[in-house]
Parts: structure tokens; C-alpha cells; sequence
């Protein structure tokens, strides 16, 4: 049935660059970063909006790519993890990740930085309240959270120096 | 997920054309309902009609028009959570939007798929259950004398007992909200309250919304009661969870009398739940303690539990007398 359903094709920004591709309907947008663009960063957790583990930025909002089709990115600006670090030097989410030891097996990671940066880039000061309320969406088997709140606090305090 | 044809409407004439023609449609909007519902393949639509676009015009705006709030089906949770005159004028609204579900999520699900979500009844959502009325009509339910700590415990029926999870709706039927309805043969409006079905011998049959019509808005009329309102949800964790039992509560306090109030329970029923039996015993009393006490009792009166969930005719209760008592408190 999938060769009587043509393909979509759709324009789309991501990270910066404009992107075309043609997907079929039924792939997500999480599934076109990862098997089509080679943009592996976002991941799969459970593929039912629970876990944030595949976040990207839509048009300035994190969303879940595990529940966006390929088609619906027509016209919207993405921004993925691959679009954090600036050529070689680190967002500093990235290196405050890194200096607190905020992650373990990794695999949240991605979606924690994506979500975390959306986050930063409404509320640049936040309370611990708001970080850990803001970031519910993402959950991590590993860390027990503590680490990336102090990870996340400690990077709004660097970017806030600017 | 199973292949189908994707479509996109930029205006609502033109959606529910193309939904009252060709294969068997339904509107996509935020897809955190349907693309994780034909993902685990419980829902198999041959078409989908992208309605996000919509969201360019009116649908995608809060207006306040003579004192009632208008909200567009496609405004987005996160949206609604967070404006003004939502948090000012309607806190049961902003309260019941700000905590459900997750940032990501409330950024995704419109207001219009928020009401029409589906249970989250594992049987329902699991294909590898062979019962479930609501999914199977005539299969059984695997609820019923199976794992039923999660499920409703008012408006059940030998066929469903499954819970309404939303909680928008709860505070929408609570406040008489009205559905701005456009189909292909022309607009209607339709009270939040008549949107969803009783599950009865028809849980299948989920709301009385007909194929391809189309939620353009939602209006909630502004009342005394309006501004002293709120929603308080408890669940198994803090944040980012549905409701075990929540109670959506607006009130019209004169000297601490009631003059008028709204109830609206969930977590608890099969569908949003007005409360009715809860509003006549507040009306015309001094709200205290042992009002509220006798209110919530009212609420539950006809409650109906299964094996695993009755404890939530007492977290049902209690959830009730704390969101009347802290109304009380409100400070306008
Ligand atoms: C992890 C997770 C946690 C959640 N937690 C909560 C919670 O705590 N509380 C809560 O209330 N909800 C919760 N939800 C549910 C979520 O709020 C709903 O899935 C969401 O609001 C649905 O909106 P949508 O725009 O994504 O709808 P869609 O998935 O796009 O659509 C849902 C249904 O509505 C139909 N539809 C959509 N828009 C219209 C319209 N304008 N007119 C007619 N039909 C329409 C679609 O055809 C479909 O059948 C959660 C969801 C997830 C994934
Ligand atoms: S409670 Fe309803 S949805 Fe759940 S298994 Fe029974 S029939 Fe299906
Ligand atoms: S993979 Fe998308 S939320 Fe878990
Ligand atoms: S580091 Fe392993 S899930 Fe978070």
C-alpha cells in the first residue's frame, strides 16, 4: 500500500540551512532527522510523547519529533541538538553538562539540551521550581535529575554574563 | 503506523470539504492524541487533514467578545496557559491547562484535540488486549475484572468504565463553554457538555460530534463566579500525570454565602463531569467545612467503583472539599 501513497515533498529549515525532502506521510519528523538527514542526535525513547528524549525546537517551541510528521515541518524553522554548538565550541548547556557530569548512558541528553535551551531562551533566570517544571517532559533513568538542574542553573548564570 | 494520505487545509470551509469527501478523514492537529494513537495502530484513518495551518486566522486567537472568552480551536495549551486575560478572568482554565501534561506536549496539543483526547485505558491502547468495547465494540472489557485502579469510578457501565482523561473539558463543561461547530453543511454551536457520550452499550460511539465536523472555537461565558475558580488535580506524582481526581471549582460568593457555583470532577468519570448534585447543595448555604463535606458526599452519591479503584471515592471527596474551601479563600 506504501507505493499507491505518494511522497510528500516539503521545504523546511533546520538548524540554519534550508533542507528539502520528500518523506513518506506516515514518518515522523523524528524519523526523518535520523534516517534521512543523518541528523542522529534526537532520539527515540518511547516513541508516545512521554519521555522527550527525541525534543526539537519548532519555530522557537520544543516539541516532541516522535509525534510531528515529516510533512507537518513544511515552512517552520527546526533546530536540533546538531544546531547547539557554535563550529567547534560548545553551547554552554554543552559544557556545563559535561563539567557537572549531568548525564550517564547519554541518551536523554540531547532532548534535555534542546528543551533546556527553549527554556533558557524565554526565562534566562529561572528558579529551581521553574527548571525542574519546565524540564518534566524529559526523563532521565540515570542521573536523578539533581545534576542537570545544577547543570541548567549553571549555564542560565554563564549566558546571563552573556 | 499504517500508510494514509496526507492533506492540508488552510481555511475551515475548506477543511470540512475535503473531510466530507473521499476516504474516511480525521483532522490533525497537535497529534499527540492521533499519531500516538495510529502509531500503537488503535486508530487506522485513511486520511488526515492537516488543520494547523487554520491557525493563521481566527482559530488560532483568544478574544474576549462581550465579556465571554473565545478561544480558537487551534490555540496550543501552552498558549492558553499563559495568557493574561486566561489567568486573570478564568484561573480554572489556566489552573487545569498549566497542569497537564508537559511543556513539549502543551507546545504541540491544540485546545480543539485536547477535548477530543482518548482514554488512556491501557486495554484500549494496547491491541494485544483482545477486549475492549470502546476499541472493539462487542469484545468485552479487559477492565472490568481486570487492572482497574486508574478507571472511573461515576457514569460507568457494564461495557466501559473508562476514565475522561482530560482536564480542560472538566473545567469547560463546569463553566457551560460552548463549542463553535462548522461542518459541510454549515456551523452549529453545541455545548461542551453534550460534546462527550456516556459510555453506556456504545462506548464506541465516544461524542456527538459527527464525522468530519470541525471545533472551530470554544466559548466560555465570563459569570460572578468566573474569576473565583480554580482546578486542583491529584495524581500519583507531582507534575506531568493525569488525574486520579480533580475538581474544577467556580464560585459567587456574597458574605460567604453561596449564590452561585460550579463543579465540574476529573479523573473520577467517564466523561467530563458536571457535578450538579455538588452545585444544589451549595447554593443559598454558608460555605464552611462541613458544607463541603456534605457537597463532596452529594458528588459521589451515585458512584459506582470497581475492584482497584475506590479509594478514589475518598480522594475524590477530599479532592472536591479542598477546591471548594480554597476558592473560598481566593483573594480577588
Ligand atoms: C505524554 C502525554 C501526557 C499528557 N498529559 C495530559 C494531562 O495531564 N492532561 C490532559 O488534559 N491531557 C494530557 N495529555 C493529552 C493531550 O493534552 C492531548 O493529546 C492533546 O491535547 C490533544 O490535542 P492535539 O492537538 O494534539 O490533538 P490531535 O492528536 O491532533 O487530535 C486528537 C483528536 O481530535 C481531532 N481533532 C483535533 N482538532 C480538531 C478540531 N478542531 N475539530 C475536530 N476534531 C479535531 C483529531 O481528528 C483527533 O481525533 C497528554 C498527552 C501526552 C502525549
Ligand atoms: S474500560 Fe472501556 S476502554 Fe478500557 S477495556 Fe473496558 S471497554 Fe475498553
Ligand atoms: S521518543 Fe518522543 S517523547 Fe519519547
Ligand atoms: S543519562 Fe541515561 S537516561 Fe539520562
Amino acid at each position: 500500500m506504501g507505493e499507491m501513497m505518494s511522497k510528500v515533498k516539503v521545504s523546511t529549515t533546520i538548524n540554519g540551512d534550508p533542507v528539502e525532502y520528500l518523506c513518506d506521510a506516515e514518518e515522523t519528523l523524528l524519523d526523518v532527522l535520523r534516517d534521512h538527514l543523518g541528523l542522529t542526535g534526537a532520539k527515540e525513547g518511547c516513541g508516545t510523547g512521554d519521555c522527550g528524549a527525541c525534543s526539537v525546537v519548532v519555530d522557537g517551541r520544543v516539541v516532541c519529533s516522535c509525534l510531528v510528521l515529516g510533512a507537518e515541518a513544511e515552512g517552520r524553522k527546526v533546530t536540533t541538538v546538531e544546531g547547539l554548538a557554535t563550529g567547534d565550541r560548545l553551547h554552554p548547556l554543552q559544557q556545563k553538562f559535561l563539567e557537572f557530569a549531568a548525564l550517564q548512558c547519554g541518551v536523554c541528553t540531547p532532548g534535555f539540551l534542546v528543551a533546556a535551551k527553549a527554556l533558557l531562551d524565554r526565562n534566562p533566570d529561572p528558579t529551581e521550581t521553574e527548571i525542574r517544571f519546565g524540564l518534566a517532559g524529559n526523563l532521565c533513568r540515570c542521573t536523578g535529575y539533581d545534576k542537570i538542574v545544577r547543570a541548567v542553573q549553571a549555564a542560565a548564570a554563564e549566558m546571563r554574563k552573556g | 503506523m499504517r500508510p494514509f494520505l496526507y492533506e492540508r487545509a488552510t481555511s475551515e470551509c475548506a477543511a470540512v470539504q475535503l473531510a466530507a469527501s473521499g476516504a474516511p478523514a480525521q483532522f490533525l492537529a497537535g497529534g499527540t492524541t492521533l499519531i500516538d494513537l495510529m502509531k500503537l495502530d488503535v486508530l487506522r484513518p485513511a486520511r488526515l487533514i492537516d488543520i494547523n495551518g487554520l491557525a493563521a486566522g481566527a482559530a488560532g486567537l483568544i478574544e474576549e467578545r462581550e465579556g465571554a472568552l473565545r478561544l480558537g480551536a487551534l490555540v496550543d495549551m501552552a498558549q492558553a496557559a499563559e495568557h493574561p486575560v486566561v489567568r486573570r478572568k478564568f484561573p480554572v482554565l489556566a489552573d487545569a491547562l498549566r497542569q497537564a501534561a508537559s511543556q513539549q506536549v502543551r507546545n504541540m496539543a491544540s485546545l480543539g484535540g485536547n477535548l477530543l483526547q482518548r482514554t488512556r485505558c491501557p486495554y484500549y491502547r494496547d491491541r494485544s488486549w483482545p477486549a475492549c468495547n470502546r476499541r472493539k465494540p462487542g469484545s468485552g472489557c479487559g477492565a472490568l475484572h481486570g487492572q482497574n485502579r486508574g478507571h472511573a469510578v461515576l457514569g460507568v457501565s457494564d461495557a466501559c468504565i473508562a476514565t475522561y482523561p482530560g482536564d480542560l473539558a472538566v473545567a469547560l463543561v463546569a463553566l457551560d463553554a460552548v463549542l463553535e461547530i462548522i461542518g459541510a453543511d454549515g456551523a452549529r454551536t453545541m455545548g461542551a457538555a453534550e460534546l462527550h457520550r456516556l459510555p453506556a452499550d456504545t462506548p464506541h460511539v465516544e461524542t456527538n460530534l459527527a464525522p468530519g465536523q470541525l471545533i472551530a472555537a470554544i466559548r466560555v461565558p465570563a459569570g460572578p463566579w468566573t474569576r473565583r475558580s480554580l482546578y486542583l488535580k491529584v495524581r500519583d506524582r507531582e507534575s506531568y500525570q493525569f488525574a486520579l481526581a480533580s475538581a474544577a471549582v467556580a464560585l459567587d460568593l456574597s458574605d460567604g454565602m453561596v449564590r452561585h457555583a460550579r463543579v465540574g470532577l476529573g479523573g473520577v468519570a467517564t466523561i467530563p463531569w458536571r457535578a450538579t448534585a455538588a452545585e444544589d447543595q451549595l447554593v443559598g448555604r454558608r460555605l464552611d467545612g462541613e458544607l463541603a463535606r456534605a457537597t463532596a458526599e452529594a458528588a459521589f452519591a451515585a458512584a459506582r467503583p470497581a475492584r482497584h479503584n475506590a479509594f478514589k471515592l475518598g480522594l475524590g471527596k477530599r479532592t472536591l472539599e479542598r477546591a471548594l474551601l480554597q476558592a473560598a479563600q481566593m483573594e480577588l
